[in-house]
């Protein structure tokens, strides 16, 4: 029965999908929507992903610090490790998984207000392609915006270690550079850039379904709030996975 | 004019539509009425598109539905107004931008004809300086009339109303039942709305379709309806004090 379920909501997924990407009906209207969509999800993340950046490359470095205590191993090690585990992981993954909750929730619970109360019916009626002018929009804000988010998450959160770790007296300064320029790979970036675009497309369509095809009232959609993140969260976790073994394995 | 032929419709094991058949006739308010559960709002949404047809078809003046392509349909919802239950009407633009919607997304008129025609349906409705508002911002009522303005901005063919008057007083009710029939007239429309407010059964139905458990079991007007011998229509519309009381005098005269 779960398993049934399953597969029938992967194929439902697969049919909205279909009907998303079609030709637009007046590309004028859905470039305002793309606008709009940019500054929803993904302008007003940008104080959330900072704060959180800055603090977690703080905590990173001050814990790698702390873990290589030893006179033995140079302490341009720390910038290192700090560098490496934020563009590898921390940028491009744990800031998606916040976006999950906080962009998936919203585009889940809009398009299910919109569905409840009627307003996605009152668009078919019209003979909008109410699948595509909602979600396109959606999917390509943050396809195209996300990726400037995890740069930016990615700048704020070394940026915060070098403040956290010379200001404590961790590092000097020079040994922070120093260990943010050696063996650095530029492949790391692209790597995180294109785990990212997945992310960014993984959070969104999936939210959308769940949005998209919510059924009853306020407490369904509620509830299917909850399933599009903890499902976008699951599947983005998967696809880390996959994506890693892919690039990097 | 809007002819339905034998139309069925089914959930699952669960029969809705029963076999209607029914015409809508142009320049007129045509009800539908009937007990909740009745399928009136399945029968709206079968004759709208949104539901697909089991069995049978409507014609649109003369367009089967059943012949006509995708392409076609997608044409035919461009002369469909509808006004839904709770207005649905989009939160997240403004009066002006709700109304004018369906211009901007379907037609290529300039930004001052968009809105020219938004302002004359606006008017047309009696919405003053609300332009800037958000849905959220107007009454229950206001967002009735600006439902019908977005309905009506396309200059449709046909107009559908799911219950506009359901959860208004009843002086608010009266008058968007009086503007419905008007502009119904204004444009020579063919107007469908499904209600089961006894008040616009008697005020604006020119031609009413009874139904029961999925079928058309009486038609004709609020004049017939008055007079009607039919006991499931008679108890159905005269179920309070009042309305018996209504009936018994129109009967007597």
């Amino acid at each position: 029965m779960f398993i049934k379920r399953i597969l029938e909501d992967i194929g439902r997924y697969f049919i909205l999908m279909k009907l998303v990407f079609r030709r637009p009906d007046n590309f004028r209207m859905y470039w305002d929507a793309f606008v709009r969509d940019l500054y929803m999800l993904g302008v007003k993340s940008l104080g959330l992903v900072a704060i959180i950046s800055l603090f977690v490359g703080a905590v990173v470095t001050i814990q790698t610090a702390l873990n290589l205590e030893n006179p033995i191993i140079p302490k341009y090690y720390i910038a290192i490790a700090t560098r490496e585990s934020i563009i590898l992981e921390f940028s491009p993954t744990m800031i998606s998984l916040i976006l999950a909750g906080k962009v998936g929730s919203n585009i889940a619970s809009t398009l299910g207000t919109m569905r409840v109360s009627e307003q996605i019916e009152a668009l078919e009626v019209m003979g909008v392609k109410s699948a595509s002018f909602l979600i396109l929009p959606k999917i390509a804000a943050c396809v195209i915006f996300n990726p400037i988010l995890i740069i930016i998450s990615m700048f704020l959160g070394i940026v915060g270690g070098y403040i956290f770790g010379t200001s404590t007296g961790m590092i000097s300064g020079t040994d922070f550079i120093k260990g943010l320029q050696i063996d650095y790979t530029p492949f790391y970036i692209a790597y995180a850039l294109v785990k990212t675009v997945v992310f960014a497309f993984v959070i969104t369509s999936i939210s959308a379904y769940y949005g998209f095809f919510v059924k009853g009232g306020a407490v369904e959609v509620g509830e299917n709030s909850t399933k599009a993140v903890v499902a976008s969260s699951l599947v983005l976790i998967l696809t880390n996975y996959l994506l890693t073994q892919l690039l990097l394995g | 004019m809007i002819r339905v032929t034998n139309i069925h419709k089914k959930f699952g094991d669960l029969h809705v539509l029963k076999g209607i058949d029914a015409t809508f006739m142009k320049g007129k308010t045509n009800l539908i009425i009937g007990k909740s559960g009745s399928g009136k709002t399945v029968f709206l949404k079968c004759l709208l598109g949104i539901h697909d047809i089991d069995d049978g078809d409507v014609d649109f003046d003369g367009r089967l539905i059943s012949e006509m392509s995708i392409e076609d349909r997608r044409k035919l919802r461009l002369e469909l107004g509808m006004v839904f239950q709770g207005s649905a009407l989009f939160d997240s633009l403004t009066v002006e931008e709700n109304v004018s919607f369906p211009l901007r997304m379907f037609t290529k008129k300039s930004s001052k004809e968009i809105a020219e025609r938004t302002n004359f349906c606006l008017n047309r409705v009696n919405i003053e300086n609300a332009n800037h508002l958000f849905p959220a911002e107007i009454s229950g009522g206001m967002q009735k009339r600006v439902a019908i303005a977005r309905a009506i901005v396309m200059n449709p063919r046909y107009l559908f109303c799911d219950e506009p008057n359901s959860g208004l007083d009843p002086k608010t009710a009266m008058v968007i039942d009086e503007l419905i029939q008007e502009i119904t007239q204004e444009f020579d429309i063919t107007t469908v709305i499904n209600t089961h407010d006894m008040n616009s059964v008697l005020q604006i139905g020119d031609h009413v379709n009874f139904l029961v458990g999925g079928k058309k079991i009486w038609e004709g007007s609020k004049e017939d309806v008055l007079h009607t011998d039919n006991q499931e229509l008679a108890d159905f519309v005269f179920s309070s004090e009042l309305f018996k009381k209504v009936r018994r005098a129109a009967r007597s005269e």
